[in-house]
């Protein structure tokens, strides 16, 4: 098991004839990913290293039983290749793109709830991998394993540092779900599946300053989380007011600060480490005490 | 971005929200010359994007043109909580009878709009909220059907508009509305929304946040850039594409993923706490894929800050390549002693993932003597702090 993202994930990417779809199928391929159909408009009948591809989603998905979609579409046509995948009610949509007006995130986030039949991943995010599984989106495959180990994250980079620290216990799934100001699946959703998840024994929660999400996990964790979890924030030096690279991550007023956060964090329960690789040593200690 | 009160004020007349009338002025005699073209009392406000104008003295009545002259003479150059004023509007002073507040925000928490809308405007909206909660109403407004006349009747209604204002009012929502989605902003904020004695019901302030990545379909937007008030260090990243913050510190900070630079910056920061708190100068994201090219911009810029006092560059190669990164460190370093720069500070280097091997070896063998390489984030974290410092 994993989460979201299993042996049975048939992928299909839209752009997969851009630049950056192609270099990235070819990644996913690579990390073992069952990558079986593209999709550009336009490009219908085309190939990409024998990878067919289709006009649309609906085709794709009928002719090749695509059930994961990973988006690499430039921001311009982003809100439109979600739509036409939420029509063709593809369970997985993972949103990669970065720079979408979040007037077209808020349109297509709802579009995909009114369906009720896509869950969203994203935007602005490195995708889900389940190491030696499956890999939708751009999470390098070969930093590590698979393990025991659940994370979700909104951070690429923080992502990979810590699937790199821990890469000898390895992971059942990694998640990034987006440093932008709307998202569709949140840290919440992650830490339910990882429950779940009988694979997963600890779960690692990197957050950032902005937005109250991680005070709502807290509220989560405190009432339906039952498995060890350890937390990284970060953003504790970053001014009120400046936006810290992701659209989302903003001081605004008292809320969003850092200290907030693992405030929140640590008053659940949760252990959070100062820096990453602290972070890291308390997962070791904990799966070793399990 | 964050709009000025008369740059919003422009937008909301764009969409139809009434507005009094008004212009901006750089200079005394400009003021005069407006309050002259209005012939009325006129209002003379400090254009600065932070609140408490009014209690900073930034905002002043004038009865005739030699006053308002003199009112922007006392007002221009203030410095109002850091931001200095350079510019006034001068715009017909309302009488008002009753001040309200309506806004329309990017929800993050419930993924979607809200509004709020109060008859107790004309002050601090969180006090509102703290102080007399049920004199605020929040209505969520779905991103996908909008403002509509039957959700803006919802929303002046929850906030018990009085009748004599309620038609007005509820126009006036569908109105910010427009300006909300057609300008791709994530703020609308009318504080006051005013009744002026006459019975008309006025923007007389307004506070408009924009989308920066919505900018590629709105050309006009570019001219509402106040390039005057950025730090010259960020207008100089921008122009290479970087994504740069100055901050008041040492030590100069370069890394991939917004994410891990944050995190850098707090790394940086605990290890100067040993060091006398030496603290991080910039947030600097040299982004995913980044080329030789792009590090060797960020090194350029970083390097000519002169608050900078040692740099780390600390990469994860992801989908960015460390050979590459390294390529471009010892590209900058050759760029600026050809420049007649040569570097003078030390380079303290953390670099791992994608192609580890062959950058830390570029490195090695570059015979740079100030680069540095350490191989955990935290002992490089450590050792630039203790660089930085001077020990």
């Amino acid at each position: 098991m994993a989460i979201f993202l299993t042996a049975d994930s048939k992928v299909l990417v839209q752009g997969m004839t851009g630049s950056e779809g192609t270099k990235h199928t070819r990644r996913m391929v690579a990390s073992g990913t069952n990558v079986v159909a593209g999709v550009t408009p336009g490009k219908g009948g085309q190939e990409v290293d024998g990878i067919p591809v289709f006009n649309n989603v609906g085709e794709a998905m009928a002719a090749t039983g695509a059930n994961v979609s990973v988006v690499f579409v430039p921001p311009k046509f982003a809100k439109a290749a979600v739509i036409e995948a939420v029509d063709a009610a593809i369970p997985l949509c993972v949103v990669i793109t970065e720079g979408i007006p979040v007037h077209d995130t808020a349109a297509f986030f709802q579009y995909a709830e009114n369906s009720g039949k896509t869950r969203l991943v994203g935007p602005n995010c490195p995708g889900l991998i389940s190491p030696g599984v499956s890999n939708a989106g751009i999470i390098p495959g070969d930093i590590t394993q698979k393990g025991r180990i659940g994370l979700v994250s909104k951070s690429g980079t923080l992502t990979y540092q810590m699937m790199f620290e821990l890469r000898d216990l390895g992971f059942s799934s990694c998640v990034g779900i987006g440093g932008d100001p709307i998202i569709g699946t949140t840290h919440i959703d992650c830490l339910a599946a990882f429950e779940a998840d009988p694979e997963t024994q600890v779960i690692v929660m990197i957050g950032e300053i902005g937005g109250d999400a991680e005070e709502r996990a807290a509220a989560f964790i405190k009432d339906n989380v039952t498995k060890p979890v350890i937390g990284y924030v970060a953003g504790f030096t970053a001014p009120e007011g400046k936006t810290m690279g992701h659209a989302g991550a903003i001081v605004s007023g008292s809320s969003g600060t850092a200290a907030a956060k693992k405030d929140a964090l640590e008053a659940v329960g949760v252990r959070v480490g100062k820096t990453p690789s602290e972070a890291a040593r308390l997962v070791r200690e904990v799966l070793a005490s399990l | 971005m964050d709009l000025y009160e008369y740059q919003a004020k422009d937008l909301f007349a764009k969409h139809g929200v009434a507005v009094v009338p008004g212009k901006v002025c750089f200079t005394p005699e400009e003021a005069q010359a407006v309050a002259t073209q209005i012939g009325t009392t006129v209002v003379v406000k400090a254009q600065v994007k932070t609140g408490g104008r009014g209690k900073a003295g930034g905002v002043k009545l004038a009865d005739n043109p030699n006053d308002a002259k003199d009112r922007a003479q006392d007002i221009l150059g203030l410095d109002i909580k850091g931001h200095v004023v350079h510019k006034v509007l001068v715009a017909e002073a309302a009488d008002i009878a009753s001040e309200y507040y309506v806004s329309f925000l990017l929800d993050r928490t419930n993924r979607t709009f809200l509004a709020m809308a109060s008859v107790e405007g004309g002050v601090e909206i969180e006090e509102v909220a703290v102080n007399n909660p049920d004199a605020l109403a929040m209505i969520r407004v779905d991103a996908l059907v909008g403002c509509t006349l039957e959700k803006a009747t919802e929303i002046a209604d929850a906030a018990k508009f009085p009748a004599e204002v309620r038609e007005q009012v509820i126009e006036m929502l569908q109105s910010l509305w427009k300006v909300l989605v057609e300008e791709d902003a994530t703020l609308v904020e009318v504080n006051p929304l005013a009744k002026i004695s006459d019975g008309r019901v006025l923007a007389l302030d307004g506070k408009v946040s924009l989308d920066d990545n919505a900018q590629y379909r709105h050309e006009d937007h570019l001219a509402l850039i106040d390039n005057a008030q950025t730090d010259p260090i960020e207008l100089r990243a921008k122009e290479f594409d970087l994504n740069y913050v100055k901050l008041q510190g040492e030590v100069g900070i370069i890394g991939n993923g917004a994410g891990l630079v944050m995190s850098t910056l707090d790394v940086v920061a605990y290890a100067g706490e040993e060091f006398g708190g030496v603290k991080p100068a910039n947030f600097l994201d040299i982004g995913g894929g980044a080329s030789a090219q792009v590090m060797a911009n960020g090194l350029d810029i970083v390097l000519g800050d002169p608050d900078v006092k040692a740099v780390f560059v600390n990469v994860f190669g992801g989908i960015t390549a460390c050979d590459a990164v390294a390529n471009g460190i010892v590209q900058a370093v050759a760029m600026l002693a050809n420049r007649g720069e040569p570097i003078t500070k030390p380079i303290v280097c953390r670099i791992d993932g994608n192609n580890a091997v062959e950058g830390r070896r570029i490195l090695d063998e570059s015979g740079i003597a100030l680069i540095e390489r350490v191989e955990t984030m935290d002992d490089a974290a450590r050792r630039v702090a203790q660089l930085a410092a001077g020990k």
